[in-house]
């Protein structure tokens, strides 16, 4: 494990294979709260934090608690810790970084059900992927999450003036700008030379 | 009997959960690249809808309010487990090929939407009803979604060919940009229909 190794890994988490036009985690809060950028920034910001610590909680109690005697546990003891885990965030930010947890507001519950948080969980465990790996691996894919959402909330801001087919309003329109967007990271297999 | 009826077009036309409500887009996306994978994703949702709605309604005076998320997500978790396995042992193929998007069937919105909005203030029949007309409806828009882009992306329906030899395969519908497209212009679709048959009924 070493330098490279972490750099293709992220590189590949944030690019390569994008949550959101690769891999299809995430897209629920995605089209929710794309509408403006600054809330998909806060948006991006807050399942970052919470896919990177989520990583590191889950990849420990998989290691030590759930083994390979308790793998049928795996989802069930997952999205228990998830949904702690972001209850808990919620309380010390708000107790401690009150800016930050009205900034952040009503995504932070919303988290618990965003499929990208379990996702990486699950994909940490069936990649087999050590400690170290896992967070690094959960920062990226969070990053590689707030890429795709900031772009896109900016292609959205434009599409308001845009003049559009009437039976395309609100949901369709976006998912033919996510399309176009997805064609464009697809450019970026290219890079899997690591 | 007329109460089956009208939950059932419900689920299936004016409240479907990806046409109308807009949700459980993950799972749509991911898995309709063939139709066999849409089916089998469509049903193991409707299976795990049906539980959950029907145990949850049943334990809805028992479980206090303040902690219900957490509740209904253990029980979710729990049902979701039962067909990962069920699966595994089973239809290994299918389940190799919807991968982790069974596991994640936990955190899929329809399941604690319908949970939230219906199972947690009605009587256990008609929230068994609910979750089978809710996962019909699913299921049938994601077998429409996955129908069309297997038959673009690989000629086939269900792994039969339909074209013929001739046909050169538009890759790009069964890849991720060609799912948000297609799904964009089903909704599309199914929207200028309902906006046609609203404007009929109001001109009546």
């Amino acid at each position: 494990m070493n330098l490279t190794h972490y750099f293709s890994l992220s590189l590949s988490a944030i690019l390569i294979e994008n949550f959101i036009f690769v891999k299809f985690l995430g897209c629920c809060p995605f089209f929710g709260v794309s509408k403006k950028t600054d809330t998909a920034l806060g948006m991006g910001v807050a399942v970052t934090f919470v896919m990177t610590v989520a990583s590191a909680v889950t990849n420990l109690i998989n290691t030590y608690i759930l083994k390979e005697n308790f793998a049928y546990m795996r989802t069930v003891a997952f999205i228990l810790v998830i949904a702690s885990l972001v209850q808990f965030i919620e309380m010390f930010l708000m107790k401690s970084m009150p800016s930050l947890y009205d900034s952040l507001g009503i995504y932070l519950p919303l988290i618990t059900t965003n499929c990208a948080v379990l996702g990486v969980a699950n994909l940490n465990v069936s990649n087999g992927y050590d400690f170290i790996s896992s967070v690094i691996y959960g920062f990226s894919a969070g990053i590689g999450f707030t890429l795709a959402i900031v772009l896109f909330a900016s292609v959205r801001e434009k599409l308001e003036y845009a003049d559009y087919p009437k039976c395309f309003t609100g949901f369709p329109i976006a998912l033919v700008a996510a399309s176009l967007l997805s064609i464009a990271f697809m450019g970026f297999q290219g890079l899997k030379v690591f | 009997m007329s109460a089956f009826v009208k939950q059932l077009k419900e689920g299936l036309l004016t409240n479907n959960p990806i046409l109308v409500q807009l949700i459980g887009m993950c799972p749509t996306l991911a898995t309709s690249t063939s139709l066999k994978n849409g089916i089998g994703m469509g049903l193991a949702v409707t299976f795990v809808l049906m539980c959950s709605n029907l145990v949850i309604s049943l334990l809805r005076r028992f479980i206090p309010s303040k902690i219900r998320i957490a509740a209904y997500i253990v029980i979710i978790a729990g049902f979701v487990t039962i067909v990962d396995l069920s699966l595994q042992a089973w239809l290994p193929d299918l389940s190799a090929s919807l991968g982790m998007f069974i596991p994640l069937i936990v955190v899929n919105c329809i399941i604690l939407a319908r949970a939230e909005a219906f199972a947690s203030k009605n009587a256990p029949l008609p929230s068994l009803v609910d979750g089978l007309s809710m996962g019909l409806g699913f299921t049938a828009a994601i077998s429409m979604l996955s129908a069309v882009r297997e038959l673009l992306g690989s000629g086939t329906i269900l792994g039969i060919p339909v074209f013929g030899s001739g046909y050169t395969p538009i890759i790009m519908a069964i890849l991720p940009a060609g799912g948000f497209l297609l799904l964009g212009i089903l909704i599309a679709i199914f929207q200028h229909l309902m906006n046609r048959r609203e404007k009929k009924e109001a001109s009546k």
